[in-house]
């Protein structure tokens, strides 16, 4: 079995479990674990987007 | 009427059978929650935590595998491969399992196989974090 995705969808995937990781163990409260998950999702989401242009900047 | 020393002896009783559990309980959470992933928060009844950890491990694994990402296996060779064989052992009886199976061959012809790399081996440092959290709720320092 193989599994294509997309450099972007990866980084998404890897983003989603480990948020969910994040926010479960680092919160004690539901509400709390939940925001900060979100949190860390977006963190890592548009991280790779602000890396990605970075490295487009270097390159040129 | 309730013999006053009688009561303090049994809540003395009580208290040191609880501390006793809560003490077995901090150690057989994280070696559950090691071996199968939430595992360590299901003997604790957080079921839902539970679930979207073992969610949250099982697709990373999977997903890694699926990328043919590699399995790293015993060595005593390069501190990358040796740091990857640590942290794929993070992942507990799913690790052993791929290995048992022969999966997680790796594939230098897909870019992608090398984030497959990574997911597997993220995915057991994150089954590690679940695991020391199950202790921490074991122990009461977490609700």
């Amino acid at each position: 079995m193989t599994f294509e995705l997309s450099h972007y969808n990866a980084a998404l995937l890897f983003a989603l479990c480990a948020s969910t990781v994040f926010g479960i163990t680092q919160r004690t409260t539901p509400r709390d674990m939940f925001r900060y998950g979100s949190y860390c999702f977006v963190v890592f989401a548009v991280g790779v987007i602000v890396a990605s242009w970075l490295m487009w900047a270097i390159k040129h | 009427m309730a013999n006053p020393q009688n009561t303090a002896a049994v809540s003395q009783r009580s208290a040191k059978t609880e501390a006793a559990a809560a003490g077995s309980m901090g150690t057989i959470a994280p070696i559950a929650g090691w071996l199968v992933p939430g595992l360590g928060h299901f003997i604790q009844r957080r079921w839902i935590r539970g679930l979207l950890l073992m969610l949250a491990v099982f697709v990373m694994f999977f997903a890694g595998l699926g990328m043919q990402g590699k399995v790293y296996q015993f060595n005593t060779g390069d501190l990358l491969d040796i740091l990857g064989f640590i942290g794929d052992l993070g992942a507990g009886l799913l690790y052993f399992i791929a290995r048992a199976m022969d999966l997680g061959g790796g594939n230098i012809h897909r870019a992608v196989a090398d984030y497959g790399t990574k997911y597997i081996v993220v995915a057991g440092l994150l089954n590690v974090i679940a695991a020391v959290d199950a202790h921490h709720i074991a122990i009461g320092k977490k609700p």
